[in-house]
Order: C-alpha cells, then sequence, then structure tokens
C-alpha cells in the first residue's frame, strides 16, 4: 500500500433498515476518502448514523449499496464482499470501542497476544510486541492483571493496545474516549494521531468529545444519515514517544 | 494459546461445580452398569463355581433358579449306574429368613451332598470347609456371622466353621453351606406342636378307617419321627448334579438321560443360559433400559451446561470473529472444555464410585470394558453435546460485540 493509494475510500455508501412504511435509512450517500497517516473525527448527535458508517466501514455490517475501498482495495460492492472479511480485518483494520470490549478470561497482554497470534505471529514474538506496546502506553506494570483487575482507563489502553497490535492500515474508533477523564481520553486521542503518523495509518474516530478536535487532521459531521466534511482544524504538537 | 484452559482456569470454582455435578451423574451411570454386571454374577456364581457337567431336575421344569423343582435323592444312585457318569450329588437350595441376635437374618441355603462334597471349592477365607456330617455350615462373610458362631435353625444349632467372600444367591441374599440332610432339616422344620397335632391326626385317620383295629402297629408308628413313617413320601433335593468321567462324551450321556421320562438335563451352560433368560432377564433390561435413560439424560445436561457456558460468552466470542479468529479456534474453546468437562466427570466417577461401590448392600461389579465402554461414551456425549453450544457459537456475529 502506497502513500499516494487513500486508506479509506466511501463512495454514495447507504445503509437501509427494514423496508416499507418501517424502512429507516441509516446512512445516505456518504462519500468520502482519509489518507494514509490522516486522521479525522466523526461527529454528529446520537442515531445520527456514525456507528453504522463504521461498522460499514469496518466490515461489520455490510452497506446496502455503495462502495467501500480500503488500501485501493475493494472491499465491498452493495451488500456483497469483495474480500474474505475475516482475513481483512485481522490483517488491516483496528478497532476500538466505547467500552473495551477485552476477553474477561485472558490478562491484559493474554488480551493483545491473542489478537497477534491470530495473525499469525508466533508466541514469542506476540509476547514481545505486546509489552512493546504496554510500555508505550504506560501500562506495562499491569501486564498480568485480568480485565476486572483495571481501571476503565487501563482497560481502554489494553483495548488500544490490541487495535494497534497488527499495525493495521485503517485503525477505527467508536466513541474510545467516552469512559477516560479528559487527561486520559487527550492521551488516547493523541496516541491515534502518532500511530497515523508514524505508521501512516488511516484513522478515523467517532467523538462528542469537543476539546479533543485539535488532534485532527479533518473533521466529518453526520445529521440523519448524511455525511458533510466539517472545518479543518489544525493539528496539535504531540510530546508522546515514538510509536513502537 | 488455549483458551479452553485459561476460561476453565478463570471460572475455576463454577468449573469445578459442574464437573463434580456430571461426575456424581456418571457414577450413577458407572454403578448401574456395575449393579447390572453383580446381578448377572450373583444369579450364575453358584452355576459357574459348582463345576458340575449336567444339572438333573425335576421332568419339564428349567431347574432350581428358574422354579420350584423337585427330585429323590435316590435319583443320585440311578444317575451313578450310568455309564459315563464319574460322580451324582445332590443339591438342595432354597432361601430362609430368621432371627438372630433380635436381627433378621435372610439366608441362601445350599446343600452339599455329604460326603462327597464337602464344600473344598468354595472360596473360603477364613476357616476351613465342612468336616462333619451334621451341624456344621460355612457362611458368606455377607451374613456377618463370625467364626464359630452358632445359628440356631429350627429345631437345631449350627457352628460357622468357615466364612467365604463373595458368595451371594441372585437375590443378593449371602449363601450358607449345609450338609444336604441339615439343609433339607432347615428347609422341612416343622414346630414341636405341628408335629404333635398330626400324631395325633395320624390316630384318629387310623382309628377312624379301622386301619388300627386290624393293623394295631400303625398306632405305635404314629408316634414315631415323620421321616421313620413309610408312607411318608422321601426326602426330595432340588437337583442332583453330574460329573462325567474324563473323556467321556457330554451328548450321549445326555441321550442316555433323556431318555428318562421323570427327569430333565440340563448343561452348565443351559442352566446360565436359563438363568439369564429367565429370572433376571427383566431386572437385567430393567437396568439396562436405566442405564440408557442416565447417559441420556448426562447428554443432556452436559448440552446444556456447554450451551449456557457459550451463552455466557457470546460478547467475547463476537469480539474473537471481529479480531478474525478462525472457526476452528472456538470449536476448540467448547470442544475441549467439553471433552475437559467429560474427562474430569469420568474421573470424579471412577474415583467415588471404587470408593463408594463397596459399601452398597449388593454387589457392584465394574470390568475394565464396561470403564472403557463409558469412557468411550462420555467422549461421545462430550462431543456431541458441545454440538449445541459450538451451533450457538456460529450464529453470533462480530456485531455482537456492539450490544
Amino acid at each position: 500500500m502506497t502513500r499516494s493509494v487513500p486508506a479509506i475510500e466511501v463512495q454514495d455508501l447507504r445503509k437501509v433498515y427494514g423496508s416499507g412504511n418501517t424502512e429507516v435509512v441509516a446512512l445516505d450517500g456518504a462519500t468520502f476518502a482519509l489518507a494514509q497517516g490522516e486522521i479525522a473525527a466523526l461527529l454528529g448527535p446520537s442515531g445520527a448514523g456514525k456507528s453504522t458508517l463504521l461498522t460499514a466501514i469496518g466490515l461489520i455490517n455490510p452497506p446496502t449499496s455503495g462502495r467501500v475501498f480500503i488500501g485501493g482495495r475493494l472491499v465491498f460492492e452493495g451488500s456483497r464482499a469483495a474480500v474474505n472479511v475475516r482475513t481483512f480485518r485481522r490483517q488491516f483494520i483496528g478497532y476500538v470501542f466505547q467500552k473495551a470490549n477485552l476477553i474477561p478470561f485472558l490478562t491484559a497482554r493474554e488480551n493483545v497476544q491473542l489478537c497477534l497470534e491470530i495473525n499469525g505471529a508466533s508466541p514469542r514474538k506476540a509476547r514481545q510486541r505486546a509489552m512493546e506496546l504496554f510500555e508505550y502506553l504506560g501500562i506495562a506494570e499491569r501486564a498480568s492483571n485480568l480485565p476486572h483487575m483495571l481501571s476503565g482507563g487501563q482497560q481502554q489502553r489494553v483495548a488500544v493496545a490490541r487495535a494497534l497490535a497488527n499495525r493495521p492500515q485503517l485503525i477505527l474508533a467508536d466513541e474510545p474516549t467516552a469512559a477516560l477523564d479528559s487527561f486520559r481520553g487527550r492521551q488516547v486521542m493523541e496516541l491515534f494521531r502518532q500511530v497515523a503518523r508514524e505508521q501512516g495509518a488511516g484513522v478515523l474516530v467517532v467523538t462528542h468529545d469537543h476539546r479533543s478536535l485539535d488532534v485532527f487532521d479533518r473533521s466529518f459531521e453526520m445529521i440523519d444519515g448524511k455525511l458533510a466534511e466539517a472545518t479543518p482544524t489544525a493539528a496539535a504538537p504531540t510530546e508522546a514517544p515514538a510509536f513502537p | 494459546m488455549n483458551l479452553a484452559i485459561r476460561d476453565v482456569r478463570h471460572n475455576f470454582a463454577r468449573f469445578i461445580l459442574t464437573v463434580l455435578g456430571l461426575g456424581m451423574l456418571l457414577m450413577i451411570v458407572m454403578g448401574m452398569g456395575g449393579i447390572y454386571r453383580g446381578l448377572i454374577e450373583d444369579a450364575t456364581l453358584l452355576v459357574d463355581r459348582i463345576d458340575a457337567d449336567f444339572w438333573v431336575v425335576q421332568r419339564d421344569t428349567r431347574g432350581p433358579f428358574a422354579e420350584v423343582s423337585r427330585v429323590p435323592l435316590l435319583l443320585e444312585d440311578r444317575l451313578r449306574s450310568v455309564e459315563g457318569v464319574a460322580g451324582a450329588r445332590a443339591f438342595v437350595s432354597h432361601t430362609i429368613q430368621r432371627e438372630h441376635r433380635g436381627l433378621p437374618l435372610r439366608v441362601g441355603v445350599q446343600g452339599l451332598s455329604w460326603p462327597e462334597d464337602k464344600g473344598a471349592w468354595l472360596p473360603i477365607v477364613q476357616g476351613r470347609p465342612l468336616a462333619h456330617p451334621h451341624y456344621e455350615m460355612v457362611a458368606d462373610e455377607l451374613l456377618g456371622l463370625g467364626l464359630g458362631e452358632k445359628v440356631a435353625l429350627g429345631k437345631d444349632t449350627y457352628t460357622v466353621v468357615g466364612l467365604t467372600r463373595a458368595m451371594v444367591g441372585q437375590g443378593g441374599d449371602g449363601l450358607a453351606f449345609f450338609t444336604v440332610s441339615d439343609a433339607l432339616a432347615i428347609q422341612n422344620d416343622t414346630p414341636g406342636e405341628a408335629i404333635r397335632l398330626e400324631r395325633e391326626a395320624r390316630r384318629v385317620r387310623a382309628d377312624e378307617n379301622g386301619i388300627a383295629s386290624t393293623n394295631p402297629g400303625l398306632l405305635e408308628m404314629a408316634d414315631a419321627p415323620a421321616a421313620s413313617i413309610p408312607a411318608v413320601a422321601p426326602s426330595q433335593a432340588s437337583a442332583i448334579l453330574v460329573s462325567l468321567e474324563p473323556g467321556a462324551d457330554p451328548q450321549e450321556v445326555a441321550n442316555v438321560l433323556n431318555g428318562w421320562t421323570d427327569i430333565s438335563v440340563h448343561t452348565t451352560a443351559g442352566q446360565r443360559d436359563l438363568l439369564l433368560t429367565g429370572s433376571v432377564d427383566k431386572a437385567r433390561r430393567q437396568i439396562g433400559l436405566f442405564t440408557a435413560i442416565l447417559v441420556t439424560i448426562s447428554a443432556i445436561i452436559m448440552a446444556l451446561i456447554l450451551y449456557t457456558l457459550t451463552l455466557d460468552k457470546v460478547h467475547d466470542i463476537a469480539m474473537l470473529k471481529l479480531m478474525g479468529a478462525r472457526n476452528t479456534m472456538i470449536l476448540g474453546l467448547i470442544v475441549q472444555q467439553a471433552v475437559m468437562m467429560g474427562a474430569l466427570g469420568y474421573g470424579i466417577a471412577y474415583y467415588i464410585g471404587i470408593w463408594l461401590f463397596p459399601r452398597f448392600p449388593r454387589r457392584v461389579i465394574v470390568v475394565e470394558s464396561d470403564l472403557v465402554l463409558l469412557a468411550v461414551i462420555v467422549l461421545f456425549i462430550s462431543v456431541l453435546s458441545s454440538i449445541l453450544g459450538i451451533a450457538k457459537a456460529m450464529s453470533i456475529q462480530p456485531n455482537e460485540v456492539l450490544s
């Protein structure tokens, strides 16, 4: 994947739930592109279709019509997947949700390690990579703890580590800082930006947190299923250490 | 990374309790199989151990274990005269229930043909076989009698001279071995008052029909013991056991005996088959059916447990799918837990069983082949019961992680 190819490109994406009188248009012709190394915010009120767009791009919930390209490859044409979605998700997309969604019977390190092993890494390399990410995210001392022993912020940082583990080309985050305090929230947002910069990944973040908008290269606003680009935001300088 | 082990470790207490419950259920399955074996073993014990070639019984009966059979003791001598017959001995078998030490004592009374058979073939663990023609008995440990203990049966008292192990009748009662004459005395014991009444009745009958006036000696004999009165039928045995001479043709001897119209002849194998297809057959089938039902219940319970465990992990499985985990990894999680559950349940069933079964009132015999068969069944139901959980896991969509 070269820098000239957009990390993601969406063309006239529609998602319709139900039919006839019960038809609900959740996505109404969304079209946008996100360059590699670019981080964008997706804003909008609840029920506007932000999560629907994110899950459609993330190959979790197929669209009704339209096209989705990731790294220049067509992945969805209408509701038909053009790639093996499971393999594609594993290799190219990292997810962070509002809830950390950690597997409760695995330690923090194992949660990240499993993600790497699923993608073919050896246990030794997976452990090493997980610890690198934990060092970077400042939770190395919590690596052996089970999720219920971690605070909400620590859990979310583990989830971020998991999303970054396979060095994905696209990171999709759905209100990742909703459960965090403002300091931790900003840290996570800056981390995403750093990943975008250093790894060349496209990062799309659904957020309600307007205090961190300066972190994003671009902002999109979604209202009633329609997507529009908001005023460009200026990127703030970062103090974070180099991404592993 | 083995997810099944990690999940078990995380929910260890719940897993152990589940396995314990399953183990107890499997122990009952194992026990039912053992009871089934015990029933057969108890039923065929005497037939197998007594070492006879032929069982000669009352004509058209199936032998003493299937129904009442009465043959005269004199039949022994007739049988000994047949060419090819090395020996014949009476077999007396009946069950009595008397009171001993203030408690009911239920005994399977077996008569040994003295002096040919003193019970040397019995599995005596303490004491000795019979050494005198009267008032001695060899009892099974199950009866709870001690060596040298005296037991009053009828008008006589018998001393326990030997103890056997695992000699029980088909009803599960401990067996006791006496000489045939003692066994018959116990069987035909009549209370003193009944004897006195019978003697008086004899006198009245003799006077009424005038026999006494023409044959006064009959009145004197009326006072004699029942056994010495010619008119009274001779003592009878349940069967006569025949042993053949080495090299004798069993078919030829059987052909001769079958020509006698007052008896029927069964081989030991035939007697065994009659037992299994006759008196114990219904109990055997009942236990077999009950065992099958228990196995089915175990499978259903296991399926429900695994399904519930899978439901608990819907979110985690959705996350695994979102991370791109292969189906085999998710299947492995469920099937490995099912097999772990089955294997540990089986182990618990085995160890509780070997501790508990000897304490059962009837014999529970768990043989290796049954253990292997149960292990295979447990493995099979473990995999089978995980199908429900697997079906649920396969139906989980990655987007459920958002719910």
